[in-house]
């Protein structure tokens, strides 16, 4: 097991409710049950794969830890500090080590400013360089996403959906943080532009020994990329384990439906593959079921499960998993 | 063999933007026979979209134009048609199913009021004929009580419902042919199994031939029997979608291949990505649209561009090299 020293950030029981208004009054009649109560460790320097589907909290989960959120409940430790009780100011000066790349590359750069200014803004924001300095660092930067530095008086429509995204990448590294979390960043590029993506976000990890929380739905890019993997469902961790044994031997209903439902990319795998079909649909985050969460599609589902919330336990060294049932799949 | 249900051929469409004429599809010939799956592959732009829109008619002038080419179905060029009888044909024999379940589904007029109007208009049924019809559809297409969610409006679908209620206005006159273009796209992979999962069933009971457009290469080995990939408005590679897995013979396809992760791939290997961006066709190609990103590109790649030959039996692929041998076909 890894020791407390390797632990870059640890999340304790993270509740980001967003309250429901109605009425001409206002008054608050529910809340959305986006992220419920959940706890995981991030390890320096590896990625930590967060998958599920739309609506399942994840990008929350990651908005809330860097606090662009102010969460309901929990807390999140980063480098002995606890995110969610700092000032403002406090704060501001840990974002300079944990910054976002965003999912859409289309709608995450301003389009009335020059990629110089956007990937220059961090360093003036945060009072670490300006003038001609803030050039000569944006030039390096653009030159590590592989884009020519030339570049940097053009205004982001010039550009596609990969170069965008790399222009997103350079802003993150702008202020050399050690943490970033990704947020479908490839999920909006075309097939044969997202390799090259992961493929830079991989050097990148090398180069500058980053941290990524790696938040996606396509489970065989999650798989690439990810030393350990994290499944959620309707606001919860379901599972987490490392990326082998994720795939191999999944222990919840829930991870072993959606692996199954994966295309493969060969007809011959494909015929042979047995598929897990779930039924039904992901019940609304204002009134999440009770007890465990999956139940209502769970094919295994029994009384206990509508009675009880299953506890997010460790079955096997690093395997955790949040169901009742999880031995017989062991 | 089965006769052709469908034939196109030499089909070009272009549209005229504010920054010239963009050359969407340029000359997009292929065949469907009946009963066949055939899968259309290629990424945002290529022309999978625009190919099936203009073939049915729906191509929207101005800006767009389908400017050559002939597509026949069961004898009859549709691109000759008046919108009249193409109309008749559209929704009734050929049928088409869209990306996105939201913006295809008129959000003021009830499910059923929207099931009910190709039948009344295609089939000649009674309203209550009609109605009765919408509800078995439904049912057939995996949606509970169907009877009361006749009088939904679509927004009280979920995105996987309404992707249902499109496939069953698809299915309502019993088509030959039906047309998906990403169907699955924006759904979530629990749910994009099912539909597919719902798809081959319809398809093994109702026997209609299928175009299913994707980007997906996965989704295509799982579903289609051949396979058409697309790249700068041409089809630059088919073949029976076993062959096309085992012995792409295109750079690109093969860089498709390469570029994706498998789910079930053992060791964490480097990504190949196919390095450059798909080209802007403000231009009709003259030299291979895929030369500035091809590794094996030669001289003659940039002087002419090659047209889709037979390999192999079944397999036709547009490229002046044999990427087997690396040397000139």
């Amino acid at each position: 097991m890894s020791s407390e020293n390797d632990i870059l950030l640890k999340i304790d029981g993270l509740k980001m409710h967003f309250p429901i208004f109605r009425g001409i009054i206002r008054r608050q009649v529910g809340a959305v049950h986006a992220v419920d109560g959940v706890s995981f460790d991030v390890r320096r320097g590896e990625t930590l794969g967060l998958v599920g589907e739309s609506g399942c909290g994840k990008s929350t989960t990651g908005r809330s830890i860097l606090q662009l959120y102010k969460p309901t409940a929990g807390t999140v430790m980063f480098e002995g500090a606890n995110l969610i009780s700092l000032k403002t100011e406090e704060m501001r000066l840990m974002r300079r080590k944990m910054q976002m790349i965003f999912q859409d590359p289309y709608a995450s750069l301003n389009p009335r400013m020059t990629v110089g200014e956007i990937v220059g803004e961090p360093l003036v924001v945060h009072n670490i360089a300006r003038g001609r300095e803030v050039d000569e660092r944006v030039a390096h930067l653009l030159e590590i996403v592989k884009l020519n530095p030339s570049f940097s008086s053009r205004y982001p429509h010039e550009f596609s959906g990969g170069q965008r995204q790399r222009i997103g990448v350079a802003r993150a590294l702008a202020l050399q943080p050690s943490f970033i979390v990704c947020d479908e960043p490839i999920s909006a590029l075309d097939v044969s532009i997202q390799a090259q993506v992961v493929n830079l976000l991989e050097e990148l990890q090398e180069q500058f020994n980053l941290t990524y929380l790696f938040i996606a739905h396509d489970l065989s890019m999650v798989r690439h990329i990810s030393n350990r993997i994290a499944v959620m469902y309707l606001g919860v961790i379901v599972e987490l384990a490392d990326r082998d044994a994720l795939y191999d031997t999944p222990l919840h209903p829930y991870s072993q439906a959606l692996l199954s439902a994966v295309p493969i990319p060969d007809p011959f795998a494909e015929s042979k593959h047995k598929r897990v079909i779930l039924q039904g649909d992901v019940p609304s985050p204002v009134n999440p079921p009770s007890g465990c969460r999956f139940r209502t599609r769970c094919p295994i589902a029994e009384k206990a499960c509508a009675e009880s919330r299953p506890e997010f336990r460790e079955l096997k060294p690093g395997h955790f998993v949040a169901c009742h049932f999880s031995e017989r799949f062991a | 063999m089965p006769e052709l249900l469908l034939d196109i051929k030499g089909l070009e469409t272009q549209f005229k933007t504010p920054d010239g004429i963009v050359y969407a599809v340029n000359g997009v010939s292929f065949g469907l026979k009946e009963g066949e799956t055939l899968g259309v592959v290629g990424e945002s732009g290529c022309g999978k979209s625009v190919t099936m829109l203009s073939v049915l008619g729906l191509i929207a002038s101005p800006p767009g134009k389908v400017v050559a080419g002939e597509a026949y179905y069961v004898g009859q060029d549709l691109l000759k048609m008046s919108k009249e009888e193409i109309r008749h044909i559209r929704g009734a024999q050929i049928s088409m199913v869209f990306q996105d379940p939201m913006t295809s589904l008129n959000p003021v007029l009830t499910v059923g009021r929207q099931l009910e109007e190709p039948l009344m208009l295609h089939v000649g049924m009674s309203k209550n004929q009609a109605r009765e019809r919408a509800a078995e559809l439904l049912s057939l297409v995996g949606i509970p009580s169907a009877k009361d969610r006749l009088n939904d409006y679509p927004h009280q679908f979920s995105g996987g419902m309404r992707q249902r209620v499109m496939i069953a206005m698809a299915l309502s006159c019993s088509p030959q042919i039906l047309i998906a273009d990403e169907p699955t796209t924006a759904l979530d992979v629990t749910i994009q199994a099912q539909i597919m999962d719902l798809v081959k069933r319809l398809r093994d009971e109702l026997g209609m031939a299928i175009i299913w457009i994707t980007h997906d290469l996965g989704v295509v080995a799982g579903l289609a029997q051949r396979v058409a990939v697309m790249y700068g408005g041409y089809i630059i590679e088919e073949a029976l979608v076993g062959d096309l897995f085992a012995n792409p013979a295109h750079p690109y396809t093969i860089g498709l291949i390469g570029s994706l992760p498998r789910l079930d791939e053992k060791k964490g290997r480097k990504l190949q990505p196919i390095e450059g961006v798909p080209p802007v066709l403000f231009e009709k190609p003259k030299s291979c649209p895929f030369a500035p990103r091809c590794t094996w590109a030669v001289e003659r790649c940039w002087k002419e561009n090659p047209s889709l030959s037979v390999v192999s039996e079944g397999h036709k692929v547009a490229c002046w090299i044999d990427v087997k041998t690396g040397r000139a076909r």
